[in-house]
């Protein structure tokens, strides 16, 4: 069944570059005025909708899960880091998991020794994880030096420092590399494993693939099979000043890659890929651990008639005296 | 708390739109492909105005080109390229390509500079104005 769905993510990847294919063997370019926008809209509008329904979902009571000592008596040393008292921790602690992925980190793997089981730290994930991230931002910000005019100091210093290496013309980028050895870790990692190649959905291949096949085509158009990049940079502004123009004539390459891109794009907000919001949105990772020095009382419980000892006395005062038992209040 | 946490809400998503909308409101000079100049003296006064390789192949493979003439007359020697319709030129970046196109800043920067290229030909070659001095 796992299979299956890497099958399937297979042929999904495959269909996808149909539309791209017609589009530059009909000259259906028109197209390429009017989708960017639908796909802008559909990126920017999910990502809103589902944040703000995340923010709708009631949190009544303090959830962190936590990784070391509270903040307790003044004399036991606590971590405020990695069990926050305050705002200033919770945030430390969420500039760990966004930057560093502290949580992969902590990864751990077990491992039947002479009969016993034992733990032992575990980082690819970590390692590979952080490097495909961080690839993808850079390769993603690289990408500004198209859609701003004259080009914004980030993308050139991004290029220069990601091509100081100098291999060949043009310069290998080593983001290109890293995000290439990510994928492929990310990869194998859910075909080889058993145990996570059995909860692999579609979708997490989907992704892989989808990216994978969309940095291979931007690989493909810088180094083997140049485009014209004055159109492609004079169609990235026309997008972006409200002008769009269809180039005259690109290669199908490039319109794979925007075909997928556009894919990416409008489906991420979607799909599991909006953990990019909803990392800030985890109750388990961005609350303050106070629950022992501050009452949370869940705003909609039901009120609940209670009876008191003390009204409970005043009640039966009369009948616990003849009876010999002891009251409080005489 | 619950206040706070819409606060947070729409910094956050502030942040986020502002931030992907970048390349809408940031500063644009101009849309238009740059036109690039051969209106050098050179060129004015050659007869049949060709490149070494035609216009398409020069646009899109020049960078390799160069490379490929860098590796081999340095490297390997070989300082002649026949093109394709059998004419040789030097391989020289000073003494073939900018002995014609003389205008840098009107030929090759117009174009690396719209689309962010920065080739590192003039790291060690001089830039043609500073010969004409």
């Amino acid at each position: 069944m796992p299979m299956r769905n890497l099958g399937l993510a297979f042929v999904a990847v495959l269909l996808l570059a149909l539309p791209a294919a017609a589009a530059a063997a009909a000259d259906m370019t028109a197209l390429l005025v009017v989708l960017p926008y639908g796909v802008f809209v559909l990126f920017l509008g999910g990502f809103v909708y589902r944040v703000v329904r995340w923010a709708k979902a009631p949190v009544p009571f303090r959830i962190p899960t936590t990784c070391g000592q509270e903040k307790s008596l003044p004399w036991i040393h606590n971590n405020p880091v990695e069990n926050p008292a305050g705002p200033l921790g919770a945030i430390g602690r969420m500039a760990g998991e966004v930057f560093l992925f502290r949580s992969l980190f902590r990864n751990s793997q077990t491992e039947i020794v002479d009969g016993r089981p034992v733990y032992g730290s575990a980082k690819w994930l970590w390692f590979f994880g952080l490097m495909f991230h961080v690839s993808l931002l850079i390769a993603a910000l690289r990408h500004l030096r198209f859609f701003t005019e004259p080009v914004v100091p980030l993308a050139t210093g991004l290029s220069a420092l990601d091509g100081f290496l100098e291999i060949g013309v043009p310069a290998l980028y080593i983001s290109d590399v890293t995000l290439l050895a990510g994928l492929v870790f990310l990869f194998l990692r859910r075909v080889v494993l058993p145990q996570v190649r059995y909860i692999s959905l579609f979708s997490d291949y989907f992704a892989l693939l989808l990216i994978a096949t969309i940095a291979a085509t931007g690989l493909l158009m810088r180094h083997f099979f140049p485009v014209d990049l004055n159109a492609v940079k004079t169609l990235a502004m026309g997008w972006v000043s409200f002008a769009p123009s269809a180039p005259a004539d690109a290669s199908i390459l490039f319109y794979l890659h925007l075909c997928f891109v556009f894919v990416l794009i409008a489906w991420l907000p979607w799909s599991k890929l909006s953990h990019m919001a909803g990392i800030f949105l985890s109750p388990t990772r961005n609350q303050i651990n106070n629950s022992r020095s501050r009452r949370h009382v869940n705003p909609w419980n039901a009120p609940v008639k209670v009876h008191t000892y003390a009204e409970y006395e005043d009640e039966f005062r009369d009948k616990m005296k003849a009876a010999g038992l002891p009251v409080e209040k005489e | 708390m619950k206040n706070n946490k819409w606060g947070l809400i729409l910094l956050g998503l502030a942040i986020f739109v502002i931030g992907v909308t970048f390349p809408f409101w940031y500063g644009k000079e101009k849309t238009a492909p740059p036109a690039l100049s051969l209106e050098t003296p050179e060129i004015a006064g050659s007869a049949d105005k060709k490149c070494v390789e035609d216009k398409a192949f020069m646009r899109a493979n020049h960078m390799k080109l160069l490379n490929a003439w860098r590796d081999e007359a340095v490297r390997e020697g070989k300082r002649i390229y026949t093109a394709k319709d059998g004419r040789t030129f030097e391989k020289s970046l000073t003494g073939s390509c900018i002995r014609c196109h003389s205008n840098k800043e009107q030929f090759c920067d117009r174009c690396h500079n719209y689309v962010g290229a920065k080739p590192s030909c003039f790291d060690c070659h001089i830039v043609p104005a500073e010969v004409k001095k």
